[in-house]
């Protein structure tokens, strides 16, 4: 009786070793790179000591520690690189759950809204529960807002801190100076953002990609430091305090007499100001949302997405591409100024270190996580990413580290976004999603 | 001294030259293309035709020269002066690209709407009439669709007008981006290319299409092409440059029998294109 | 004219440091062609290391100035191209047949995460070191006032022209440089002659990593501080240098940061040193508005 040699069932066993070592020697290598990156900025740590000297310890048990951590989880991503296989995918749901899916995603813009819309009523009690939610509903209207520079046109801003910026300094300095109402100060914040937009836009319009990338950047920077050392006029590092808080079309939301808790006859609970900041930003957001949906399906809309396809082909059709870029910017800069505004009416006081750029990465990141020019994705992008920063709340120092290494991470998996798609503006029979792997993400 | 020009004449180029750097690349170009003809530019790789095109469509600014367009109002329009989005929005002159540029991330009919911006912008009101749902933009934006949709028709594409340009097959692409010019409403089409890549079959509906649009819309086109077929059936009127400078000039019949023009595309001098004439056929 | 003679000595050395930065990020751009953003860090992360580095030889006992000095410098060296080797094959290689807005956002991430690093690992307080290197030499006096050139700032710019040189050898007359100038040019027909362009591209970040090293340590030992956010402000300077010099060009980027040496120190000196770091941006502003491919680099020219 022969034995069959069949070499294809031999393979699997010698592949299957063959993997084991090289994982055993590809996390070794690993972690003997993780020994020496780490030894020294980890192992040794220094701090200036009690007279003024430089004092140092050793903190070998943390450094061992993290190399172990780096061996085995690196041993963990190879098994897990090779689980996925080849081709990246990972089929989690078999092929005909895709159409409960499509349901379920068309009902969760309703949901969503709905949700939102509840929320004051459902969380009542709990002011933590609100404030968070004011905080992620600003960064979605400044996400909104930046999609359409960004998302849209294709024109890659680093410095869109600089239009929050001016809305919260104009609003307050309109505000305490000039004693005029939220409602009156809004729109003017808008409009000088808007307009601060176009006295930027216009020399570095003609700039691509990375160079119009940091110049916006160096622009959000500059706003920065004449904000912090114009002392006359900003109130330098201290900023602006004493900011007028909103009221309710004219009746205050104080406990007086005259405030709207008396007139109505109920108890007055500083719950009430939150509950209406909190429709109030819903408001603004939903009105960025808007204007964003209806203006991608006019000339200028279409002119936007156009650009971020092909300037080239855009000038050819008689397109202004500079008007064309102002307008997005300008847009743009308005929303960021809307969201200042509401900003420094909810905060009461503000200060140049809340408009650093890590505020413009922050919001970037949401346009970008979202799925460029997505509505719905940046809304969602910005409750992961502003509700995971806030679960690490108590650990100050790591929360940023892990920011940067969720950004990195997020852009090696899903550089496109989490919406993979687009929808166009306009059909002729039913409107077919594009997939986001046609769309170009645009060269400023 | 401007070429002599009759009252038909849609395109004069006058002592055009682009200089880069050391390189000369269009030497003291001047003809003129007569409106409702089809004008092609041929002649071999690097004669500069690419660059004539950029100066007319305002992609480069010729360093001496004039090109004049006429509309048959006998309005002129000097295109070396006019900024690049201008010569399409105001001279009506429309192009198409050689290595196709549609938006590939927006639908075929997207690519049509875009293409009529400049109309579309004035009846939303610079966008505030449209925001508001004004019923004038709301006409407008339905024209549009019909334009769209006719061009859709002509080119065969009305199933595909909602899928990405990018998915369609090359030949459908290309059909599309003269429809795309073509929406522009231009009296002057100016095409780079437009049967590269095409088989015999497409090269034919191509050659078809031009003629129709000639025939319906009365706009003169101005063409580059190396595939001689479509050349030979449609142009009116040919020009043959090599290495920047006009070497040739007139119909299909005088240019296919000319020695210089066989000589410059082979390479060889005058005198040796005549006698492979003389010696063969 | 003392006090300014002073101040172009004082320029000159500060602009050492920034050129050394800006080649790394020329470098980076010209063959990869993005901003690594976290360059800066780097640079950082580079001065941090010749701390910790510093403070254990002398803890050890050695004394000897110039021995420490070289061992501090190697190691930083080391230790520093270890770091972007790091980065680049963690945060960029796997983005880059992506589009571009992803490893910009990668980059930016990674900054966070190296100064973050910095922060978390050696605390966020600022850290002082001891003139290590004392002395110098008077150069004229006038008025009671004293021209000094320190003997650090002749350190710091000798370093600078010894790596300066043997860098520029490197690019030119090795292997490798010529496969990074192939690389530049055109990737795929690199890779088609038989190019490593992986390797390549990695052994210009090591490259540029080892000279930010070199000006972290020069940083140490010219301001005798670090402190982990000293990235973001020195990368933006130096990538402005690298602007202004004409991206890609090497020569270009020592040049750059030699100018905005001497204009932020001069600024400082005769306007106010307030607003100084608004001055490097303004310039990165007006640079590329109106001279984008900056003094020594090379104009491109739009294909249709």
């Amino acid at each position: 009786m022969a034995r069959s040699i069949d070499p294809a069932a031999r393979a699997p066993k010698a592949a299957a070793s063959r993997g084991i070592a090289f994982i055993l020697k590809k996390s070794a290598i690993s972690a003997l790179v993780a020994l020496f990156l780490f030894s020294l900025m980890i192992g040794i740590r220094t701090e200036a000591g009690p007279t003024g000297q430089l004092i140092y310890w050793t903190r070998f048990g943390d450094l061992a520690a993290l190399v172990a951590a780096v061996f085995f989880g690196s041993i963990a991503v190879e098994l897990l690189r090779q689980w996925i296989g080849p081709s990246k995918k990972i089929t989690l749901l078999p092929e005909s759950a895709s159409g409960m899916i499509a349901t379920l995603r068309r009902l969760l813009v309703p949901a969503l809204l709905t949700f939102a819309v509840l929320v004051p009523v459902i969380f009542y009690d709990q002011r933590y529960i609100l404030d968070l939610g004011i905080l992620v509903l600003t960064y979605v209207m400044l996400g909104w807002g930046l999609n359409i520079v960004v998302g849209l046109a294709g024109l890659l801003d680093l410095g869109y801190v600089a239009f929050y910026a001016v809305g919260a300094y104009s609003y307050a300095l309109l505000a305490t100076t000039f004693d005029l109402s939220f409602w009156v100060c809004l729109p003017l914040a808008g409009i000088l953002a808007a307009f601060w937009g176009v006295l930027l836009g216009f020399p570095v319009l003609r700039l691509r990609g990375d160079y119009l990338a940091i110049v916006t950047l160096a622009f959000g920077e500059i706003i920065r430091l004449i904000l912090l050392n114009w002392q006359h006029v900003t109130g330098g590092p201290n900023g602006i305090t004493g900011i007028p808080r909103p009221s309710f079309f004219g009746i205050p939301l104080t406990n007086t007499e005259d405030g709207l808790a008396a007139r109505l006859g109920i108890e007055f609970s500083t719950t009430h100001r939150v509950v209406f900041l909190f429709y109030l930003i819903l408001a603004l957001a939903l009105l960025t949302n808007w204007v964003t949906i209806r203006l991608r399906r006019l000339p200028i809309g279409r002119a936007w997405e156009a650009l971020r396809e092909d300037e080239v082909a855009c000038r050819s059709l008689g397109i202004n591409t500079t008007t064309t870029k102002l307008t997005a910017f300008a847009t743009g800069a308005m929303f960021g100024g809307f969201a200042g505004a509401f900003f420094a009416t909810r905060q009461g006081f503000i200060s140049p270190e809340s408009f650093t750029f890590q505020e413009s990465a922050l919001v970037l990141a949401i346009v970008v996580l979202g799925g460029m020019g997505s509505q719905l994705g940046v809304a969602l992008a910005a409750l992961a990413m502003i509700g995971g920063f806030e679960l690490f709340r108590g650990f100050e120092q790591f929360r940023m580290l892990v920011f940067g290494l969720a950004m990195v991470l997020l852009m090696i998996w899903r550089p496109r976004g989490l919406i993979g798609h687009r929808a166009p503006s306009v059909f002729l029979e039913k409107p077919t999603e594009i997939s986001s792997a046609m769309v170009k993400e645009g060269h400023g | 001294m401007t070429t002599s020009r009759t009252d038909n004449d849609i395109l004069a180029v006058d002592h055009l030259s682009m200089r880069f750097g050391g390189i000369v690349a269009v030497n003291d170009l001047s003809f003129t293309a007569k409106r409702g003809d089809i004008t092609a530019l041929i002649g071999p790789n690097g004669a500069g035709k690419t660059t004539v095109f950029n100066c007319i469509t305002g992609f480069y600014k010729p360093t001496t020269g004039m090109m004049r367009l006429i509309h048959d109002d006998n309005r002129e329009f000097l295109l070396e002066r006019l900024f690049d989005y201008r010569i399409s929005k105001v001279a009506k002159v429309a192009r198409t690209f050689q290595n196709i540029r549609l938006f590939a991330g927006m639908t075929a009919l997207e690519n049509l709407m875009v293409a009529q911006h400049n109309s579309l912008m004035l009846a939303s009101g610079y966008t505030f009439l449209g925001l508001i749902g004004a019923p004038g933009f709301r006409r407008a934006e339905k024209n549009a669709i019909d334009l769209a949709r006719y061009w859709l028709d002509r080119i065969g594409l009305t199933a595909r007008a909602d899928d990405a340009a990018g998915n369609l097959p090359y030949g459908d692409q290309r059909r599309l981006e003269i429809a795309r010019a073509m929406c522009s409403e231009p009296v002057l089409l100016c095409l780079d290319e437009p049967a590269a890549g095409l088989n015999a079959r497409e090269s034919d509906e191509l050659s078809q299409l031009l003629l129709a649009i000639r025939k319906d819309h009365g706009t003169s086109v101005l063409l580059i092409e190396h595939d001689m077929s479509v050349v030979m059936e449609i142009s009116d009127c040919i020009f043959v440059l090599d290495h920047g400078v006009k070497i040739a000039a007139g119909t299909p019949r005088e240019i296919r029998d000319d020695p210089k023009v066989i000589a410059a595309y082979l390479g060889a001098d005058e005198q040796a294109a005549i006698e492979v004439m003389e010696g063969g056929a | 004219m003392d006090y300014f003679a002073q101040q172009l000595i004082n320029g000159l050395v500060l602009g050492s440091i920034y050129g050394l930065i800006a080649i790394g990020y020329t470098m980076v751009y010209g063959i990869v062609g993005m901003i690594n953003f976290a360059h800066g860090d780097i640079f950082m992360i580079g001065g941090f290391i010749a701390l910790i580095t510093f403070l254990i030889l002398v803890s050890i006992g050695l004394t000897t100035v110039p021995v420490i000095l070289l061992l501090v410098l190697l190691v930083a060296m080391a230790v520093t191209a270890l770091y972007g080797w790091t980065v680049e094959r963690i945060a960029y290689r796997p983005l880059r047949q992506s589009f571009r807005l992803a490893p910009m956002l990668s980059a930016i991430g990674m900054s966070f995460v190296l100064s973050n690093y910095a922060q978390v690992a050696q605390g966020a307080r600022v850290k002082p070191v001891p003139p290590v290197i004392t002395g110098g030499h008077t150069l004229f006096e006038n008025d009671g006032f004293v021209v000094r050139l320190s003997n650090i700032q002749i350190i710091v710019v000798v370093t600078t022209i010894i790596l300066l040189a043997i860098f520029s050898w490197l690019v030119a007359r090795t292997r490798l440089g010529r496969d990074m100038r192939a690389c530049e040019q055109d990737q795929t027909m690199a890779a088609l002659l038989g190019v490593d362009v992986d390797r390549t591209i990695s052994m210009t970040f090591v490259i540029g990593a080892a000279l930010a090293a070199v000006a972290g340590m020069m940083y140490l030992l010219y301001y005798g501080v670090v402190d982990f956010f000293m990235g973001f402000v020195a990368g933006i300077k130096a990538f402005t240098a690298a602007v202004l010099g004409g991206i890609g060009s090497l020569p270009g980027a020592m040049l750059g940061g030699l100018l905005i040496g001497l204009i932020e120190t001069f600024w400082a000196a005769y306007f106010t040193s307030e607003y100084k770091d608004v001055a490097a941006f303004s310039i990165l502003i007006v640079v590329l508005i109106f001279l984008p491919t900056g003094l020594l680099g090379r104009p491109e020219v739009e294909k249709v």
